[in-house]
C-alpha cells in the first residue's frame, strides 16, 4: 500500500481517536462518573462493542453521509477528517461534550464549499432535523423509562444493596448496547468519507466469509475509537457523569439506555424497513450526536424532577457548542484543503 | 468485573444484606433485653439474673461492633453503593453508639447500684419501655431506609412521637424525685440514671432525622 494512503488514513484514525475520547464517554460517562462501573471495565466493554457495532451495522449511516457530499479524493477525505478531529478536540478541551457527527458534517460541507461541489440540501436538512429530534426523543424516552423504573423500584421494595447490584449489571449491559449503537451509528463519521476511495481489497477467508474492504475500514476505525477510549475518555466521562446534573446510579442507567436506544433507532436498517413495511414514516439512517442524546436524556430526567437541579448554564454552553462546532469544522476543513491543494499541490477533488 | 475480587457481586450483596439486617436485629434485641433488665434490677437488686443479662448485652455489643467493621470493610473494598456508602456507614456507627448507650446504662446500674424507692419503680419501667419503643421505631425506620424508602417518613414520625413521650415521662419522674424527701445526693444520683435512659431516645431521634435526609438523597 502506498505510504501516502496510510498518511491520509491517519486523518480518519485521528477522528476515530477523537470519537473514542469524546463520544464514547457519553456511553459510560454516567456509569463511571457515579463510580458504579470502573473505568477499565467500561473501556474494555466499550471498545469491544463499538468495533462490533461498526463492523456489523455501520453501513446504513455511511450511505447517508455519502449522499451529503461524496469526497472523491483521499487528500480531501484526509482534510475533512482532520478538520473534524481538530474541532472536536478543541471543544473537548473547552469541556463541552460535542460529537464527531456535527464535526464531520461541518467538514464535509466545508469540502463541498471549497471544491464547488453541490451540497445535497435535502440530506443536510434531514441530518439537521435529526439533531433537533435526537435530544427531544432521547429526553422523552428517558422520562418514560425514569417513571417506569422509579415505580418498579418503589413497588418491589428492593434492598439498597440489591438495587445497587442490579443497577451495576444494567449499566454494563446498557453500556454495551450503547457502545454497539455508537459504533453502528457513528463509524460513518470516522470512515464514511474513505468508503468510496477505500485502499483495501476484499479478503475471502473461506467460501462463506468475505471480509469486505468496507468492513476492514470499519475495523480500523473501530480500533482507533478504542484507542481514544483508553487514552483520553476518562476525564470526559467524569464531566458527563457529574457536571450537568447530579445523578443517582439508577438515573445514570436511564441516561445510558435512552441514549443507546436513540442511536440504535437512527442506525437500524431493520427498524427502518419494518416501519416502512407497515406504512409508517421510516426513520432516516443518520449519524446522530451521542452527546445530544445524552444531554437530552439528562435534561429529560431533570425536568421530571422539577427542573431545579439542571445546571441550565452548563446546558446553554453545551447547546452553543453544538451550533459552533459544525461551523468551526467547516472553516478548518476549508483552510486545510487550501493548504493541501496550494502548498502541497495535492488533488483534493476530482 | 465491577471491582469485586473473588466472589460474585450478587452473593456478596446477599451476605451484606444479611449482615446489615442482623445488625438492626441486634439493636432491637438489646432494647428488648434492656426492657427486662430494669425491672429485674429493681425487683431483685443485682442478683445473678441481672448480671447474666448485662453479660448478654455485652456480647451483643461486641457482635454489633464486628458487623460494623465487616460491613465497612466490604463496602469500601468492593466499592458498593458509592452514592450512599458514607451515609450507610455513618448510620451504622450511630446505631452502634445507641447499643453502646444501652450497654453503658447496664454497666452503670451494675457498678453504681442506684437505690430507687418503690414509689418510682413504675415510672422508671414506663420510661424504659417508651425508650425501647422509640428505638424499635428507629429500627423500623432504618429497615425502611434499606428496603422501602416510602415508609421512612412514617416510621421516623413514630420515633419523634416516642421521643416526646419519653421527655414527658423523664420530666415527670425527675420532678417526683426532686419533690420527694430523699437526700439530695440520692436525688442527684437517681436523676443521673433517669437522664441517661432518656438520652437514648434523643440519640434515636437524631438518627431518625439523619435517616430521613439520607432517604431524600437516596430517592431515584
Amino acid at each position: 500500500m502506498d505510504i501516502s494512503i496510510i498518511i491520509f488514513l491517519l486523518g480518519g484514525l485521528f477522528l476515530g481517536w477523537s470519537l473514542g475520547a469524546n463520544d464514547a464517554a457519553n456511553v459510560f460517562g454516567t456509569a463511571v462518573g457515579t463510580r458504579m462501573v470502573r473505568f477499565k471495565t467500561a473501556a474494555i466493554v466499550c471498545s469491544i462493542f463499538i468495533i462490533l457495532g461498526a463492523i456489523i451495522s455501520g453501513a446504513g449511516t455511511t450511505e447517508t453521509l455519502g449522499k451529503l457530499g461524496s469526497i472523491n479524493a483521499l487528500p480531501g477525505a484526509f482534510a475533512a477528517c482532520v478538520a473534524a478531529g481538530i474541532s472536536v478536540y478543541l471543544m473537548t478541551k473547552a469541556g463541552l461534550p460535542v460529537s464527531t457527527t456535527q464535526a464531520i458534517v461541518g467538514a464535509i460541507v466545508g469540502w463541498n464549499l471549497y471544491t464547488g461541489s453541490a451540497t445535497n440540501i435535502k440530506v443536510l436538512i434531514t441530518i439537521l432535523g435529526t439533531w433537533v429530534l435526537c435530544p427531544v426523543i432521547s429526553g422523552l424516552i428517558a422520562m418514560g423509562f425514569f417513571t417506569l423504573t422509579k415505580n418498579f423500584i418503589l413497588k418491589r421494595k428492593l434492598h439498597i444493596l440489591r438495587l445497587d447490584a442490579y443497577t451495576r449489571t444494567a449499566l454494563l449491559l446498557a453500556g454495551a448496547f450503547g457502545a454497539y449503537s455508537l459504533g453502528a451509528n457513528n463509524i460513518a463519521n470516522v470512515m464514511g468519507v474513505f468508503v468510496p476511495i477505500s485502499p483495501f481489497t476484499d479478503i475471502s477467508i473461506s467460501s462463506f466469509f468475505v471480509f469486505s474492504s468496507k468492513e476492514q475500514l470499519f475495523l480500523l476505525g473501530g480500533l482507533a475509537i478504542a484507542v481514544g477510549v483508553f487514552t483520553y475518555s476518562k476525564k470526559v466521562m467524569f464531566t458527563v457523569g457529574n457536571d450537568l446534573l447530579k445523578m443517582s446510579p439508577v438515573a445514570a442507567f436511564i441516561v445510558v439506555i435512552s441514549h443507546s436506544i436513540v442511536l440504535f433507532l437512527f442506525a437500524s436498517q431493520g427498524i427502518s424497513n419494518f416501519l416502512q413495511s407497515i406504512n409508517l414514516p421510516s426513520i432516516p439512517l443518520v449519524p446522530v450526536s451521542s452527546s445530544q442524546a445524552v444531554v437530552g436524556a439528562v435534561i429529560g430526567i431533570g425536568l421530571l424532577k422539577g427542573g431545579k437541579e439542571v445546571q441550565w448554564s452548563v446546558a446553554g454552553r453545551i447547546t452553543i457548542g453544538w451550533f459552533t462546532l459544525p461551523i468551526i469544522a467547516a472553516l478548518i476543513s476549508m483552510i486545510l484543503l487550501f493548504i493541501l491543494s496550494n502548498i502541497f499541490n495535492l488533488t483534493v477533488s476530482f | 468485573m465491577f471491582g469485586l475480587k473473588s466472589s460474585s457481586l450478587f452473593s456478596d450483596t446477599k451476605k451484606l444484606e444479611r449482615e446489615i439486617d442482623g445488625f438492626v436485629d441486634i439493636l432491637s434485641e438489646v432494647g428488648l433485653v434492656f426492657k427486662s433488665i430494669v425491672p429485674t434490677y429493681l425487683n431483685h437488686s443485682a442478683n445473678g439474673k441481672f448480671d447474666e443479662m448485662v453479660e448478654k448485652v455485652k456480647e451483643m455489643e461486641s457482635k454489633a461492633d464486628k458487623i460494623t467493621k465487616e460491613v465497612e470493610h466490604t463496602l469500601y473494598e468492593e466499592t458498593l453503593i458509592p452514592d450512599a456508602r458514607s451515609d450507610v456507614l455513618r448510620l451504622l456507627e450511630h446505631m452502634d453508639e445507641l447499643i453502646g448507650m444501652y450497654q453503658g446504662n447496664c454497666y452503670h446500674f451494675s457498678i453504681q447500684k442506684p437505690h430507687f424507692p418503690k414509689e418510682f419503680h413504675e415510672d422508671l419501667i414506663e420510661l424504659t419501655e417508651t425508650v425501647v419503643n422509640c428505638v424499635e421505631a428507629l429500627c423500623l425506620t432504618v429497615r425502611s431506609f434499606f428496603r422501602d424508602i416510602k415508609s421512612v417518613r412514617d416510621n421516623g414520625h413514630k420515633v419523634t412521637f416516642y421521643e416526646k413521650e419519653s421527655d414527658i415521662k423523664f420530666s415527670s419522674l425527675a420532678r417526683r424525685i426532686f419533690d420527694s424527701e430523699l437526700p439530695l445526693d440520692q436525688k442527684m444520683h437517681l436523676r443521673y440514671f433517669v437522664e441517661k435512659i432518656d438520652r437514648i431516645c434523643d440519640q434515636a431521634e437524631d438518627i431518625a432525622d439523619e435517616v430521613q435526609i439520607y432517604a431524600i438523597k437516596r430517592s431515584v
